[in-house]
């Protein structure tokens, strides 16, 4: 029992994956408590079984798969551009100060300004075309993923550029042998964190101005009062995240062999 | 970031006359301060040493006296605020090849496998493959790691990563090889055999090595020659030649003539006057 409280020890790994089973097992039994008491009408709280058969049956019938696509499909446009454009921007600000000064400043400036209220704005540039999405989630990841890929280019200790040039190497060689190697990595973390935001500026997309994908099919579910539908597309969507995210988690530890952690 | 200015160099002509004929490296009247808003905190003061062709030279010194600086200045990582810093007639002012060093911190390629990370400098050189490969066999037998030359530096010990480091500094055959407590952060075993396998090298193939340590018994083994540095102000106390018979082992440690010379040292750093001679 005092073993419990000893500061950053490690439990025993069956104690605790039977915690965190349990957690998930004791939410779900408070749902059905709750649902089957019948104190809550079925239009707030679904019962599990009926979002359970929500699921097969979207599932079941192929019906939810076009909007998954449509939905992966953004999500993958808006989080590529952003990247393509953010990785090297971000590179360049951790490495030469006078690009520090010309990018992270107004990248910092625009960060904090709310990308759901940049939604109107967009739907008059991009209408509601698949263009108003990508253009979001662009937006949404952006001006994240350079001071965090800047941060990343610092935080590669100085002694390992200092040996590369005492080995012979020019700057240029120093940036693409020392440097990009060095945080990729670290930056292919920061990718996975992007694409949690990514999911998340998906769905408000989709909520206020699309007529296909997982966020619109919640909306409309809405629209009937069927909260099954808005329960299960909720979880599709969760499952959808952490599965992304589990992939990442994968293909860091496969590409790095040589980072802790990787194999 | 490593430039420097022209006037620098009508100065050190006149120094370069000054210099005799095996000389490696000469600083004169080298000044490095840092200057902030606040104030002016003076690293190196005012030094002047001089290295000849296959020294092996240590520079002891309290810490923060400036020897770290001093390295960096001789590597032409840091720029010097006044004085000059030659290698073999040619004022330093650019990192190269022909400086190789070894940092206290683990400085291998995380993301290269040991011999990867000895062909690093030789890749750049666009030393021919074959060549290389067998530069890189020689240093990995040299520092006795051929069976781990596959490995990634996480899989290596503190002492494997700094053996590592050493060959990959030697393969690239620099002028000089400069160290910069390069066995400061080993448990004392391992820095026992980091020193005699440093000495073996040295015994074989005489590279001109500048040696920064603040163990003294560690200088006085490695070393031709030992200068001592002091902290307030940053300058050169002291130009020791170790006379101690050239092919060391590690029991050298424990001769009356090691001793000596280790407590004329310590003296020397503990600013009290020199009451302890060492004749040989
Ligand atoms: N970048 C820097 N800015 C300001 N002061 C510095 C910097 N680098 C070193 N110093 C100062 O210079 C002095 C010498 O440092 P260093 O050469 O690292 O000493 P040592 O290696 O002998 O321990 C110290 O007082 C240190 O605080
Ligand atoms: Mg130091």
């Amino acid at each position: 029992m005092r073993k419990l409280f000893r500061i950053r020890t490690k439990i025993d790994i069956k104690l605790y994956n039977a915690l965190a089973l349990g957690v998930f097992l004791l939410v779900l039994f408070l749902w059905t408590m709750l649902s089957a008491g019948g104190s809550i009408s079925q239009i707030f709280l679904p019962s599990p079984q009926s979002v359970l058969i929500y699921l097969i049956h979207v599932f079941g019938s192929g019906q939810i798969w076009p909007d998954i696509g449509i939905s992966a499909y953004r999500i993958f446009m808006g989080f590529v551009i952003a990247a393509v454009i953010g990785l090297p921007l971000g590179i360049l600000a951790g490495t030469f100060n006078f690009a520090e000064a010309l990018i992270q400043p107004l990248t910092e400036f625009i960060r904090y300004m709310p990308v759901p209220a940049f939604v109107p704005l967009i739907m008059v540039w991009f209408g509601i075309d698949e263009s108003a999405k990508i253009a979001l989630i662009f937006l949404g990841t952006l001006f994240q993923l350079i001071p965090m890929v800047a941060d990343n280019v610092r935080a590669v200790p100085e002694d390992l550029l200092s040996a590369a040039y005492t080995l012979g190497a020019k700057r240029i060689t120093v940036i693409m042998k020392v440097i990009i190697p060095a945080i990729a990595p670290r930056t292919m973390d920061t990718l996975r964190i992007m694409i949690g935001w990514a999911w998340t500026y998906l769905i408000v997309a989709e909520l206020v101005a699309a007529n296909s994908g997982l966020g619109y099919n919640i909306l409309k579910a809405q629209r009937y009062l069927k909260t099954d539908a808005i329960f299960g597309g909720i979880l599709i969507i969760g499952c959808l995240g952490l599965l992304t995210d589990r992939l990442f988690v994968l293909a860091n530890r496969k590409l790095f062999p040589w980072a802790e952690g990787g194999k | 970031m490593f430039g420097r200015k022209k006037q620098a160099q009508t100065e050190a002509d006149s120094v370069i006359e000054a210099h005799v004929a095996n000389s490696k490296i000469l600083v004169s009247n080298l000044r490095k301060a840092y200057v902030s808003k606040k104030r002016e905190t003076v690293a190196i003061a005012d030094v002047s040493i001089e290295i000849l062709d296959n020294e092996f030279v240590s520079i002891v010194g309290p810490s923060g006296c400036g020897k770290s600086t001093l390295l960096r200045i001789l590597a032409g990582l840091d720029e010097a605020t006044g004085g000059t810093a030659i290698l073999d007639d040619k004022l330093i002012d650019d990192p190269g090849a022909d400086r190789g060093m070894v940092f206290q911190t683990y400085t291998l390629f995380p993301w290269l496998s040991v011999e990867e990370n000895i062909h690093f400098g030789l890749k750049i050189k666009k030393i021919p493959k074959k060549q290389a490969d067998e530069i890189v066999d020689h240093y990995l037998e040299v520092i006795k790691l051929t069976p781990f030359r596959k490995s990634y530096p996480k899989e290596l010990s503190g002492g494997m990563q700094q053996r590592v480091a050493i060959a990959r500094a030697l393969a690239n055959s620099p002028k000089v090889l400069l160290m910069d407590e390069p066995f400061g952060a080993l448990d004392s075993q391992t820095k026992s055999e980091m020193q005699l396998l440093m000495r073996q090298i040295w015994q074989v193939d005489k590279p001109t090595v500048v040696f920064i340590t603040h163990d003294i018994e560690e200088a006085v083994f490695l070393s031709t020659r030992v200068y001592v540095m002091s902290g307030q102000p940053s300058v050169i106390k002291a130009n020791i030649p170790i006379y101690l018979s050239y092919k060391r082992s590690l029991e050298i440690k424990d001769t009356t003539e090691f001793i000596a010379y280790r407590h004329r040292i310590t003296a020397l750093l503990h600013d009290k006057e020199v009451d302890v001679e060492v004749e040989s």
